[in-house]
């Protein structure tokens, strides 16, 4: 490849293009006790990172290392497919990764692309039986006349090894493409979504499934809504929420009916008639939708803001925060250049008291519940070392222009923080940024309450 | 232009930059601006607000034309391109601004060099527009300064608004051929961008050209017609290559889900019941001959002759 002394410039670029491309991260998860972090990428692949544990007697100092996430394992978990009755591909790109809750010394993961959920077993092996009475150390079997006297074999450590298998493999269930999984709280359950209908799958059963959500129209040309998010109540194993392109929020009930096609309550915010425009519906299409811990508040992002609902009140939300407001007068550009479609992702933090969600030049922001305060930061290599103290970031927009701030037109809509996560327990979020991964941690207030 | 006073006014609420200006309240044109609560109907536009809104038109449509060829596309996108289009379109029609379009895009010739027919979404909102009596079918297909649509006049039939117009980004003449190609194989020139160039010809060349070529694209009309359709609107099932009112072709696909955009409803226009397959249009298309339509005789029979060929096809 590289022997031609001209071409290698030119490899060299396509090579960086293309490994590039594959290796954006286009899911993080943490699983339920926040020590292992799984993100998924544009390749297919699965990255799963473990927390160092802090090992006992050390003082906070010597902490070091310690606390921070290490690759733990690695694997392919789909493959680039083609449906041939379509002449179409299917992306390998990993959409949703959701972690079961631990119940062996096994950790399991389903992560799904557009078509396809799989069931992933994630099991360490750090011991090997030696001491066989039939076979050697390689294995081969020994000559029985040899054997002069029997032995129990003994378990000895070895290196560990992290052994990640397919359990399971859930095909054939969507039409259209996957965008959300969520497990049920029920530890048998999960439902998959796509654009316009919601299946529920046992975990255990590969070959059915049922489907309980279908706003496919009789007549495709009537389709005017598409399913966008969809999540099981963390406690209540009968409800689940999804999100529609039109900003509506439906909480079904299973026991009400087989088929939720009829929702139990519809959370809409009546639109503002002095703010319509063309673009009104397309901004107010919901790109995730997220339970609180507490499963009494739903939190909502469209695209130019994050909004908490209270279950119990569905006439419209109960905070309503403002993302990147300065964007509504670019709406035409963004429109234009796509970037209005793009689905950004919102978190809770471990108390409910935070929300967090991203948005364009490596920024996200963090809003404080409490206060309403919202802070910006950033995801960007050059700009933090590591422990480095994140500082805030502004994007002017009139008024007294401080050093730092960072014009609306210089804001790189390329570098756009869509997928993210929130430890369960304490202050630490992963932050993907295309190809990279961010990892954050409150040193001041490891724990859940923010200052 | 505009005469200053009332419009003024108007037009410096709706002024908002096209594209990236500063001011508050949504960019874009406003469909409602606070200040000025006349009526639809008796509103006067601003000419840079309907240039705004005509710009919006013509990038929704260019984005719901240019799909992945290799990747299905999103139908979220699609959806919401699709709905911006319906509603700027039934403005343009509680305007009139509509009705004044296709009157001068009827008069106007098409040039050779046109973009791909974005007449497929037409329809849709075509259709959507029925309910609010919108008069005359619209098409557009060239995203050129002015538009340049052709224009079936049905008399007194709104059902059938065809997209007589082309999906073909050529000449009226070949509006009723590409038209009927269109159920069961596109517009030739509709599908692959390396076929534009076949179509880039005179007006008279064209007619011919697209019926031979209609002939090939049937071949691959079911790839065709799946891949359009998937273009446009990402069909993620089966094509259904048969308008539903035809039973033995609905029992052949009963255990198939119908594609999320049937190409031939599309032309057709047709939402409410009862539905004409393309048969149906094609008869009244010859009953009403319109004007515009008059060199496009030799289409017809052409239309007849591949109408008769996908019929065999198809097997009914």
């Amino acid at each position: 490849m590289g022997e031609d002394a001209e071409s290698p410039k030119i490899n060299h670029t396509f090579l960086r293009d293309y490994v590039t491309e594959a290796d954006v991260i286009s899911t993080v998860e943490f699983n339920q006790t926040g020590d292992l972090l799984a993100t998924g990428d544009k390749g297919g692949r699965v990255v799963i990172f473990q927390r160092e544990t802090e090992p006992k007697g050390v003082s906070e100092e010597e902490v070091g290392d310690s606390g921070e996430y290490n690759v733990y394992s690695t694997f392919q978990s789909h493959e680039p497919d083609f449906d041939y009755l379509k002449s179409l591909e299917i992306e390998e790109k990993i959409n949703k990764i959701r972690w079961l809750p631990q119940q062996n010394a096994a950790h399991f993961l389903l992560s799904t692309n557009d078509k396809t959920v799989k069931l992933w077993k994630v099991s360490e092996r750090d011991k090997r039986p030696e001491g066989y009475n039939l076979k050697d150390e390689e294995g081969r079997i020994k000559d029985v006349s040899t054997i002069t006297s029997l032995r129990v074999p003994v378990l000895k450590p070895t290196d560990l090894m992290v052994e990640v298998r397919p359990r399971r493999v859930f095909a054939n269930g969507h039409t259209y493409h996957i965008n959300s999984i969520s497990v049920n709280s029920d530890g048998e359950t999960y439902l998959s979504a796509d654009d316009l209908r919601i299946n529920m799958w046992h975990l255990d059963i590969t070959d059915r499934s049922f489907n309980i959500v279908d706003i496919k129209p009789a007549n495709m040309e009537d389709l005017t809504e598409v399913i966008t998010a969809a999540e099981f109540h963390p406690h209540h194993c009968h409800l689940f929420v999804y999100s529609s392109s039109k900003g509506t929020l439906r909480l079904c009930d299973m026991r009400a009916s087989a088929l939720c096609d009829r929702h139990t309550k519809l959370f809409e915010e009546p639109e503002d008639p002095g703010s319509r425009s063309f673009f009104s519906e397309i901004i107010s299409s919901v790109s995730d939708v997220k339970f609180s811990h507490s499963g009494r508040y739903l939190l909502t992002r469209d695209y130019l803001t994050a909004k908490v609902w209270d279950l119990n009140m569905d006439k419209g939300p109960v905070e309503t925060y403002q993302v990147h407001e300065y964007l509504r007068s670019k709406l035409c550009s963004l429109y234009e250049n796509d970037c209005i479609f793009d689905k950004f992702e919102c978190v809770w933090n471990s108390s409910d008291s935070v929300i967090m969600t991203g948005a364009y030049n490596s920024f996200f922001r963090m809003f404080d519940r409490e206060t309403g305060r919202g802070v910006t930061l950033e995801a960007w290599r050059e700009n933090s070392k590591p422990r480095a103290v994140l500082r805030t970031r502004r994007v002017y927009t009139g008024g007294k222009r401080r050093r730092g701030d960072v014009g609306v037109d210089s804001l790189d809509f390329t570098k756009k923080i869509l997928h993210m996560a929130w430890h369960p327990e304490e202050n630490i979020i992963a932050i993907a940024a295309t190809n990279n991964l961010y990892i954050f941690q409150d040193r001041v207030n490891p724990d859940a309450q923010m200052q | 232009m505009f005469p200053k006073g009332t419009k003024r006014k108007f037009s410096d609420s709706g002024e908002e930059a096209v594209c990236g200006g500063g001011g508050g309240g949504d960019q874009g044109p406003s469909a409602a601006p606070a200040p000025s609560p006349s009526p639809a109907a008796a509103r006067t536009l601003s000419s840079s607000y309907s240039l705004q809104r005509q710009s919006l038109l013509d990038m929704s449509l260019i984005k719901l034309q240019l799909c992945h060829m290799l990747v299905e596309p999103n139908l979220c996108r699609s959806v919401l391109i699709a709905n911006t289009v319906r509603q700027i379109q039934e403005e343009m029609t509680q305007d009139g601004t509509w009705q004044i379009m296709t009157q001068a895009l009827a008069a106007a010739q098409c040039p050779a060099d046109r973009l791909v027919a974005t007449e497929v979404l037409c329809r849709q909102t075509e259709a959507a527009a029925q309910a609010s009596q919108s008069p005359k079918p619209f098409s557009v297909s060239g995203l050129e300064e002015g538009y340049h649509s052709e224009e079936v006049v049905m008399d007194g039939d709104a059902e059938a608004e065809v997209a007589m117009s082309s999906l073909s980004p050529v000449s009226p003449q070949l509006s009723s051929a590409s038209y009927l190609a269109g159920p069961f194989g596109m517009g030739p020139c509709w599908e692959d961008d390396e076929e534009d160039g076949d179509c880039d010809e005179d007006e008279e060349e064209d007619s011919e050209e697209c019926a031979s070529e209609g002939e090939d694209a049937e071949r691959h009309h079911l790839r065709a017609d799946s891949r359009t359709g998937e273009q446009v609107f990402g069909t993620f099932e089966i094509k259904h290559p048969a308008p539903p009112s035809d039973p033995a072709l609905e029992e052949l696909f009963s255990d198939v889900d119908p594609s999320y955009y049937d190409l031939d409803t599309v032309l057709t226009g047709m939402q409410s019941t009862p539905k004409m397959g393309p048969y149906d249009l094609l008869e009244s298309l010859s009953s009403h001959g319109p004007t515009a339509l008059s060199s496009s005789t030799t289409c017809r029979s052409d239309l007849n002759e591949l109408d008769h060929i996908m019929e065999i096809i198809v097997g009914s």
